[in-house]
């Protein structure tokens, strides 16, 4: 693909202007880092910084049968989600292997779902594939829309002059529609980074007006480098690493977003059953490196004589200052192995997740 | 971009500099700006041997890792240590502090001029 067929967001010439690296990420020039993935992440643990995540999906499910459409295409049960709440679930195949991870928000009168931008076109073929004998419209929306994430300890302090909403009602992985600065928003207690925070939907053509105030406000521009650091340390799934076609969901930990109860059933639920029944196949795991070097996704796990799973996300951890990753292995696996890094075995070891969490205030 | 006049430099973004047949190896401000913030280095063992051209270590970014190839053939006769506890040296003072190794130089290399370094970074952008 050359440069000329990349898709920018409306903030592209922001980001430009800022400074920043800017890199192909799933078809989108995106900025990767503008101070430094380092101090970016920093800004966001200790401050707050300013993600644009404007290349994410949004796909809307409405009319009578929205709801039984959504249950059917998601792991979690949507029914139980509240008008103003949203939910983490994933989207698999008949065989139990996962589509996407995505955000489900329930609003009054319909759903909106956010997707993966690299899975977007294969998530509304699904979606429009698995919608068969409802009266459901399935529309792809997400060049509607502008997404910026503001994150980080002074996120709420940054945020809240510029509004009427008052954020002490508003909970963790709730949403409102507000006004910021102004502007229409949809304002959502959501991130990537496990801080407190939110991730703010607004028109395409508001965007840098609002981009300009939040930064004039005190938040730092932050790239698509530290989004991944700070996901990591916060123990969070990114497709095509830890979620995949031939990963299920619960192999990648994240089971609590999956209701095996859910009446009917969601496409591939008895695939999951199955698997629950059975065992896993793998597991997701957490784990510190304990010699000199840095896993990386793909590197191989070996249990010193044989492989036994791979590495799905590795990096320098800026806030614990340690090599971590996180890896796919046999479900015997356990709490010691070793990582080929660049073909060296080096020793690591399982910890519990998330690697990082921050203190609740 | 700093392209110091007195160095010698790789296509690969590799400097060095040669003094009394001992070869002083890092890596340009280039190649370090482009990496962004260095947190490991792999530095070969004192009295490893490597031809011009060979990978003798590593530099791995936040997000990337960077093979480093040896710009000289020649014996490692000195590591720069201080990387393995400071490795943004080399994002902070790549032509200094943020050397990476010495070599006897045992074999010449293909370099190129401070100004031909230009040229290539002039080509890559």
């Amino acid at each position: 693909m050359t440069a000329k067929d990349l898709r920018r967001t409306s903030l592209y010439e922001e980001h430009k202007e800022a400074g920043a690296r800017l890199v192909d990420f799933a078809g989108w020039e995106m900025p990767v880092q503008y101070a430094g993935i380092k101090a970016e992440h920093e800004a966001v643990r200790t401050r707050a910084g300013l993600f644009d995540v404007s290349h994410m999906g949004e796909v809307v499910f409405r009319g009578p049968d929205a709801e039984t459409a959504v249950q059917r295409l998601v792991t979690r049960d949507v029914s139980r989600l509240e008008p103003g709440q949203a939910g983490y679930a994933a989207v698999c195949y008949e065989d139990g292997g996962t589509v996407d991870d995505v955000l489900v928000y329930r609003r009054p009168d319909d759903f909106l779902i956010v997707v993966n931008a690299s899975n977007r076109d294969k998530d509304v073929t699904h979606f429009s594939e698995n919608v068969s004998g409802l009266d459901v419209e399935v529309a792809d929306e997400s060049d509607d829309w502008a997404l910026l994430a503001l994150q980080g300890p002074d996120a709420v302090g940054i945020l809240q002059p510029l509004t009427d909403t008052d954020f002490s009602g508003l909970k963790y992985y709730r949403f409102v529609g507000g006004e910021v600065d102004g502007l229409p928003v949809i304002i959502s207690r959501t991130g990537y980074t496990g801080e407190d925070g939110f991730e703010i939907f607004i028109r395409p053509g508001d965007a840098v007006s609002l981009w300009r105030k939040l930064l004039d406000s005190g938040a730092e521009p932050v790239g698509l480098g530290a989004r991944d650091t700070l996901r990591l340390e916060a123990g969070m799934c990114l497709y095509g690493n830890e979620l995949d076609a031939e990963t299920t969901p619960l192999e990648a930990g994240i089971g609590f977003a999956v209701h095996l109860d859910k009446e009917p059933q969601f496409v591939g639920q008895g695939a999951l059953l199955l698997e629950e029944a059975e065992g896993l196949r793998k597991k997701l795991v957490g784990f510190e490196v304990e010699g000199r070097g840095i896993a990386r996704h793909g590197h191989t796990v070996t249990d010193g004589a044989r492989i036994v799973g791979q590495v799905t996300s590795g990096t320098h951890s800026p806030t614990l200052g340690r090599a971590i990753g996180l890896a796919l292995v046999e479900p015997e696996v356990e709490d010691r192995f070793t990582v080929m890094i660049r073909d060296k075995p080096v020793p690591a070891k399982t910890v519990p997740l998330p690697f990082y969490k921050r203190d609740r205030r | 971009m700093s392209v110091p006049e007195d160095l010698q430099y790789t296509k690969t973004h590799e400097w060095v500099r040669i003094e009394d047949g001992v070869a002083t190896v890092g890596i340009t401000d280039h190649a370090q700006e482009e990496l962004g913030d260095v947190v490991f280095v792999e530095l070969p063992d004192r009295d490893a041997t490597f031809e011009a051209g060979d990978a003798f270590g590593a530099v791995e970014s936040v997000k990337a890792v960077s093979d480093l190839y040896a710009p000289v053939g020649g014996e490692v006769v000195e590591v720069n240590s201080g990387l393995e506890n400071a490795p943004e040296k080399i994002n902070e003072d790549p032509y200094g502090e943020g050397w990476i190794l010495k070599l006897r130089v045992s074999e010449a290399g293909d370099l190129l001029s401070a100004s031909d370094y230009e040229k290539v970074l002039a080509e890559e952008d």
